[in-house]
């Protein structure tokens, strides 16, 4: 085996984010269902939120890189 | 041309790493001199971008009339999005209208910049070196903090942007550290390494699916050979992800960047 343990390390570190995101477009996807009209609005919040948390799997990912 | 075709050739190197990202001179004898590094692939895109955004911009302008011609309505719709469903959204008409230009010019500066990730030939985006992001990410941040300064003096805005409204006394102590660093020097950062990030791990992918496909190819059982094709495959698919990564982090650049700017101009609780 060889190799490098931040491999490891963002594989773990990218569950959260992975979550967050899911959580996200769930919620987005129950509002719009229930209130087909609102889509519009809250679709700026949807892209916002996703962002916000995906930039936390992508520090994890520029982390893997700078750290080897 | 550039060095990941050459590795592609060689079939060698198999896990990309930062190195892939490391453009040759165009002309080999500047390598030494001071021009070293201003003439690559990289530089090139981006100059290129530049160039394309005036260009089209221009020509669609040249004779603006009632009813839109074709160009003019592509130059209208472009700039009518962002003005419309992000500028004046966040901004209200007023300001909304006066932040239009620079928002649209961000945002199809982007896109067109990240474009290249796709682009035959290319396949790799300047956003993915952090130079670029960075200087659009520390442009984002003088705006935003240059327009809060202007309209509420230096002092209330600092008392707007770090202390939030209605919180108890008590908690300031540790909130004002707290408010003062994400919204007044981590805001670039995050800004600049989200598009950063993207644009890297996107070229990544597609090196590792594509490089990982000629190894497959390399290896001697004919099983794993023919493997190589799903990973050839693979690539095509990352590529069609790739665009809407493209888009999506355009757009997201430039919301961020007019929520900042809308975080400045509201008014004193």
């Amino acid at each position: 085996m060889e190799g490098t343990l931040n491999v490891v390390g963002y594989g773990i570190a990218a569950l959260g984010p992975g979550l967050g995101v899911a959580l996200i477009f769930a919620a987005w996807i129950t509002a719009t269902a229930r209130q087909p009209e609102s889509a519009g609005i809250t679709r700026p919040m949807l892209f916002m939120g996703f962002a916000l948390v995906e930039v936390l799997a992508l520090f994890g990912l520029v982390l893997a890189f700078a750290l080897s | 041309m550039t060095d990941s075709a050459q590795v592609l050739a060689a079939g060698s190197h198999f896990p990309p790493g930062i190195d892939s990202f490391n453009f040759r001179d165009w002309f080999t004898g500047l390598s030494d001199t001071a021009l070293a590094n201003v003439f690559t692939t990289l530089t090139f895109s981006v100059w290129l971008s530049v160039a394309i955004l005036i260009v089209f911009f221009l020509w669609a302008y040249r004779k603006p009339q009632i009813v839109p011609t074709k160009r003019q309505w592509l130059a209208e719709s472009a700039y009518g999005f962002i003005r419309n469903s992000v500028s004046i959204d966040l901004l209200g008409k007023q300001a909304g209208v006066r932040f239009a230009p620079y928002l649209t010019t961000m945002f199809l500066f982007i896109l067109v910049m990240n474009f290249w990730a796709v682009v035959p030939g290319v396949q790799i985006s300047p956003n993915s070196h952090i130079a670029f992001p960075a200087t659009m990410g520390i442009i984002a941040w003088l705006v935003y903090n240059w327009v809060g300064i202007k309209k509420h003096g230096f002092v209330r805005y600092l008392k707007i942007t770090c202390i939030p409204p209605g919180s108890p006394v008590f908690i300031l102590p540790l909130l004002i550290p707290l408010e003062f660093l994400q919204n007044i020097l981590l805001r670039p950062v995050t800004l600049a390494l989200r598009l950063f990030a993207n644009m890297f791990a996107g070229h990544l992918i597609l090196l590792v699916f594509t490089l990982g496909g000629f190894v497959l190819l390399n290896s001697e059982n004919l099983f794993i050979q023919s493997v190589s094709v799903l990973s050839w495959a693979l690539t095509i698919a990352m590529t069609f992800f790739e665009l809407i990564v493209i888009v999506l982090q355009a757009y997201v650049f430039t919301l961020l960047t007019g929520m900042y700017i809308q975080g400045s101009l509201v008014d004193e609780h």
